[in-house]
């Protein structure tokens, strides 16, 4: 990381989420806020059903906050409607799920060239395109090969090349490690710092897989619907101290 | 978006066999259902149409189609003469009668007479015998398929001797004719034979066969013939629709048809709905992943409606194709009539697209009320 203080491409503030109603109401989000920075990776844990997903959920845009501001990429979230929120994700948001989610009857090409396909891009353009960062990500002779014949490790890269493949400036991971073995754990979390550190893109990763920590730039850990502190690089920030000073976890 | 749609569909190969064989399924019961139908439809309109040579048919005012007989006096068919426009009319009987066989068994045959001085609707096709052999004293053409059903396996053998209402008919010619709705042995004759095979009947003139003057207009012809006589005058496309009304509104047989379609369609919406939903739910992460990498809503409804389309035409060919099939199959069968109108084809269609439509709706609620948050949950 350079000395310079990096721009936040994501801003939260005061970010509440409530479910259900009256005796059912679960408030999965209490009043978060976080700063996410461009070239870092921020990492989200805490224990199960602290929020962390929903939180994650709530700054790609897929689910809207009850109450509170999200600013993403310099655009306020909540001012966005409908078709723009959906245009906003598909331009500058990549995503990496647990499950990978791929289209099993594509071929991983295929399936990275999806977010091309999406942005209007020919099919063709976006095979070269999706063949070449492939290679790139050492499974160019896998190119052809269907999300059944890979390992669970070669999925989750395809699923990051399709992440990837139309250069977004925010980088969502949800639990991306929990399905693979350590080894392939470790180096998928390699290609991830590598590939927030090259460019200056924002990665933020849920995971509550404790080896992969090391991994993270700032770590801000959440419990019972609230962020509580951030890890630093070796230093712990207070949780209710960066609530009253949000701009620098 | 289409070929990802596309692979999606084929991905799964057998959900999307299960898909197109309910439409199949639907649209071959369907298409052969109605065609039977037609087919029998038409059966009703043979005599009409086997009868040439006379534009307008002339009948009591109360006849509902061609087997409802309400004889005309020999009066009706100078007045119709009379009319202008009218350049001749000549008589027709038609009824039924019973023929007795060589071997003593009865046999219920269509009795047609014809006017013996031009035998205006005589068949056009005679395959054994000839025509002008009708002129001899107590002679009767029969239809091909009538001759086989009283003497099966038998070679054309003339002349042949029965009775008919206890009169010597002897037969001299074998003839083609369309099959009839009854099935009966179709037999011709001379008017004047034809009253004496017939049974007694102080008026026996059925229909009288008018003939417009070249260049007249036939509606107009008939529109006269009915407000100078009183008679009903239709032509023969006209008499042909008005008995298949009558087939259609006074019997079941509409109804009976109509149930088993509605079946086809209903047991057809339902294999291919039920496999398209499970086939959406089934992919519902993938849409839901599509969903939050930027896909709108209206981008995943075009997906689901192009799998629809494509198991639609798919399923659609096939069923219609095997109807077809089906109809080529039957085409010489004295027992199943088969008619494929463009109007099947395209009703068929019709109900295709409902049931694609329908099967594709509940997906597209699904995908449409889909948070993408779904691809978070593991």
């Amino acid at each position: 990381m350079s000395d310079a203080t990096p721009s936040a491409a994501i801003s939260c503030r005061d970010v509440t989420k409530e479910f259900g109603s009256g005796g059912a109401l679960v408030k999965a989000l209490r009043g978060v806020d976080l700063d996410v920075y461009r070239g870092e990776i921020t990492l989200l844990v805490g224990p199960s059903g602290c929020g962390k997903t929903t939180l994650l959920s709530v700054i790609a845009g897929i689910m809207r906050p009850t109450s509170g501001s999200v600013h993403v990429l310099g655009s306020d979230l909540g001012t966005l409607r409908g078709q723009q929120l959906v245009r906003f994700r598909g331009q500058n948001i990549g995503f990496v799920f647990q499950q990978f989610n791929l289209l099993p009857a594509l071929t991983a090409a295929e399936n990275v060239t999806v977010p091309l396909i999406l942005a209007g891009c020919s099919r063709r353009k976006a095979m070269a395109q999706a063949e070449a960062l492939l290679g790139r990500m050492g499974m160019g002779e896998r190119c052809r090969h269907l999300p059944s014949t890979l390992s669970g490790g070669q999925q989750q890269r395809v699923a990051i090349a399709r992440a990837l493949i139309h250069d977004p400036s925010l980088l969502v991971c949800d639990e991306p490690t929990s399905a693979l073995d350590a080894h392939t754990g470790h180096s998928i979390m390699e290609l991830l710092r590598s590939v927030a550190l090259e460019s200056g893109r924002a990665v933020v990763v849920v995971t509550h897989d404790s080896r992969v920590y090391d991994f993270g730039d700032r770590i801000a850990r959440m419990e019972d619907g609230r962020v509580t502190g951030v890890d630093e690089r070796g230093a712990v920030i207070d949780g209710r101290s960066t609530a009253q000073e949000p701009a620098r976890l | 978006m289409t070929w990802i749609a596309w692979k999606m569909l084929t991905g799964n190969r057998g959900k999307y066999l299960g898909i197109i064989l309910g439409i199949a399924f639907a649209s071959l019961l369907i298409a052969q259902q109605s065609s039977i139908f037609c087919g029998l439809m038409l059966l009703t309109t043979s005599q009409i149409k086997d009868l040439q040579g006379a534009d307008i048919w002339v009948m009591d005012r109360n006849v509902q189609f061609i087997d409802d007989i309400k004889p005309l006096s020999e009066n009706d068919l100078y007045r119709v003469r009379g009319v202008p426009g009218v350049q001749w009319a000549v008589r027709l009987y038609k009824g039924l009668s019973r023929a007795r066989m060589e071997n003593g068994n009865f046999q219920q045959i269509i009795l047609l007479g014809l006017d013996d001085a031009t035998l205006v609707g005589a068949p056009l096709e005679i395959v054994a015998g000839q025509l002008s052999d009708l002129r001899r004293p107590d002679a009767i053409l029969m239809d091909e398929s009538g001759y086989k059903q009283l003497w099966p396996d038998e070679p054309f053998r003339l002349p042949k001797t029965f009775e008919m209402n206890d009169r010597r008919a002897v037969l001299v010619g074998v003839c083609k004719a369309r099959r009839t709705f009854q099935t009966f042995p179709i037999v011709y004759t001379r008017y004047s034979e034809a009253t004496n095979f017939a049974p007694r009947e102080r008026k026996v003139l059925s229909f009288v066969l008018a003939q417009a003057e070249p260049g007249s207009d036939l509606l107009e012809v008939c529109r006269r013939i009915q407000e100078r006589t009183g008679l009903q005058a239709q032509t023969r496309d006209q008499f042909a629709r008005t008995t298949i009304m009558y087939y259609m509104r006074k019997t079941g047989i509409p109804i009976n048809f109509g149930i088993t379609v509605l079946l086809g369609f209903a047991v057809g919406a339902a294999i291919a709905g039920q496999t398209f939903y499970l086939f959406t739910i089934e992919n519902l992460k993938q849409f839901g992943a599509l969903k939050a990498m930027g896909a709108g809503n209206l981008r995943l409804v075009g997906m689901i409606l192009f799998q629809a389309l494509v198991v639609g035409i798919i399923g659609y060919g096939l069923g219609v194709g095997a109807a077809a099939a089906f109809g080529v199959a039957v085409k010489d069968s004295p027992q199943l009539a088969f008619f494929m109108p463009w109007q099947v084809l395209a009703g068929t269609g019709v109900a295709v697209v409902v049931i694609a439509v329908l099967a594709s709706l509940l997906s597209m609620h699904r995908v449409l009320v889909l948070e993408p948050a779904v691809v978070f949950q593991s």
